[in-house]
């Protein structure tokens, strides 16, 4: 098996967990998804899929052909929990598929808001290389297929939200002493009214599992991809240095230390452990791991964990449906045995 | 629908997600939707998009869109409106000045300035590229951002010479 991008730690690892390139295409020849019939959603994936193959490129070889319908709810929930489809796309499965690469790396939903959307993500802060891909599979699929484009809005897409390049980049980021110091909220607001936006990645509103956070462009019109990714690195940089800052402080006082080396004991020790906690507990080994106050750094295993702790993940791993004190057992098990010799 | 929530007022946001390894869908009026959190979260663009074109619609129709209908997909600018969604790529044709105002308001900006496909010919993208810089330029020179200037110029006469492939 291929090592998968969660499996790895990038750039910039201990805040930036992975970044994300998203572009938004639709094919000329077809209304949007909202006004396309079922026959009309299966040519698409079809064509899309030809495309692909005959493309002879590395692509062809890399990528499976998912569809939708044929996973049942779990595996589904499982994509959504590894951010490689949407929850909208996992709860209609009718007429969707999913093309995806060995290493997860690469995906592609078809008929989802738009008829395309083309997704690569890597670990750690790199932008530049995910757009690259996604902008090459991008040239790939155009050739093929013709995509919707006009000269003034550029890239036509099923909600105006996304005209123009149809880029979404974002940025995966830990923050847990922004989050404490309560400046999360204000530093959102303060994004928006920059064309960003900064949210919880797990978990919803305000309240961020793990204090992971989702940073990404709102403003797809008027600003070339090139632009808009370097405003996103920019105000990046900005908010790691400012956590980094922050976190050297708190690292300096022994109640943090304590929750850091006590969330470490209980990773190695319990036997039940609930999604929430060991959110909670992954979060503060990070910051042992950032700080230094936790020697032995592995990022790589940190980003791994994640995703393998979430319900569905547990439970597409395990082959079985699990009752939750199962997955508890299963998941407290599985962190013992990762932290064994921390 | 009544909202599942408080089973009084009526439903407007329909919410899926992933609960403990499994799919749930609900559906919430705006009230609870907020009061859950729901509002940032769950396509905040989307919503407004809707309101902005909703609020768009209810201000008054331009007379001509009220019995127009795209070629396309036989979509009229009301549907268009309600749905929050744009039936197909001509719509954005047919509808072009009804849809100008909202798109404004989302993104601050009405003409495109990224990618162009080959097809379309990249000449133009160049040309809207060079347009937008010259502008920040000189805008960097009014404010006396100097440093910021020099790289810009240097950026255009790059572009001018054609030396960018992007
Ligand atoms: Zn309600
Ligand atoms: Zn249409």
């Amino acid at each position: 098996m291929a090592e998968k991008w969660y499996e790895k730690s990038g750039e910039q690892g201990g805040e930036v967990i992975s970044s994300r390139i998203r572009l938004a295409r639709n094919l000329k020849k077809y209304p949007f998804p909202n006004k396309a019939s079922l026959e009309q959603k299966h040519e698409i994936a079809q064509s899309v899929k030809r495309a692909i193959e005959e493309s002879n490129s590395v692509l062809s070889n890399k990528l499976s052909f998912i569809s939708m319908e044929k996973l049942n709810q779990t595996q589904a929930a499982s994509l959504v929990e590894k951010h490689l489809i949407s929850p909208e796309f996992a709860s209609d499965r009718a007429g969707r598929y999913l093309m995806l690469s060995d290493d997860e790396s690469i995906s592609i939903m078809i008929n989802e808001e738009d008829h395309i959307r083309i997704q690569v993500i890597d670990s750690g802060l790199s932008l530049d290389g995910a757009y690259d891909t996604a902008n090459n599979i991008d040239t790939l699929l155009d050739e093929a297929l013709g995509f919707a484009f006009n000269d003034k809005l550029g890239y036509l897409t099923q909600c105006p939200t996304n005209l123009g390049t149809g880029m979404r980049a974002s940025l995966m980021l830990h923050l847990p002493a922004l989050e404490k110091s309560r400046s999360v909220r204000r530093i959102a607001g303060n994004l928006t009214k920059l064309g960003m936006e900064l949210r919880g990645t797990f978990g919803e509103g305000s309240d961020a599992k793990g204090a992971l956070y989702q940073l990404s462009n709102r403003i797809t019109l008027g600003l070339s991809e090139h632009t808009a990714i370097e405003n996103l690195k920019n105000i990046a940089s900005q908010l790691i240095a400012q956590e980094r800052k922050s976190l050297e402080e708190l690292a300096k006082d022994l109640e943090l230390q304590d929750v850091v080396y006590r969330s470490l004991a209980i990773l190695k020790s319990a036997r039940l452990m609930s999604n929430d906690e060991a959110m909670k507990l992954l979060s503060n080994v990070r910051i042992g791991m950032t700080t230094g106050l936790i020697e032995r750094s592995n990022f790589a295993a940190l980003n791994r964990l994640n995703e393998q702790v979430q319900p569905a993940t547990l439970m597409t791993a395990n082959k079985k449906d699990m009752q939750p004190q199962e997955r508890d057992i299963e998941r407290a098990k599985l962190l013992r045995e990762e932290f064994k010799d921390y | 629908m009544l909202c599942q929530s408080c089973k009084k007022n009526e439903a407007t946001t329909h919410v899926k997600r992933i609960v403990n390894g499994s799919i749930e869908e609900y559906d919430l009026c705006p009230e609870c939707a907020k009061k859950l959190g729901y509002t940032d979260i769950f396509s905040s663009l989307q919503n407004e998009w809707n309101s902005l074109l909703g609020s768009f619609f209810g201000g008054g129709l331009p007379s001509r869109s009220g019995a127009t209908r795209c070629k396309g997909c036989g979509s009229s600018f009301a549907e268009i409106a309600k749905k929050g969604m744009v039936g197909c790529p001509e719509c954005y044709d047919t509808f072009y000045e009804e849809l100008l105002p909202s798109i404004k308001k989302i993104h601050g900006n009405t003409r495109h300035n990224g990618k162009f496909p080959s097809s379309s010919g990249k000449q133009l993208a160049i040309i809207n590229e060079l347009e937008a810089m010259q502008e920040q330029l000189n805008e960097a020179i009014a404010r006396q951002e100097f440093e910021k200037a020099a790289e810009l110029r240097d950026r255009i006469n790059e572009l001018k010479g054609g030396k960018n492939n992007g």
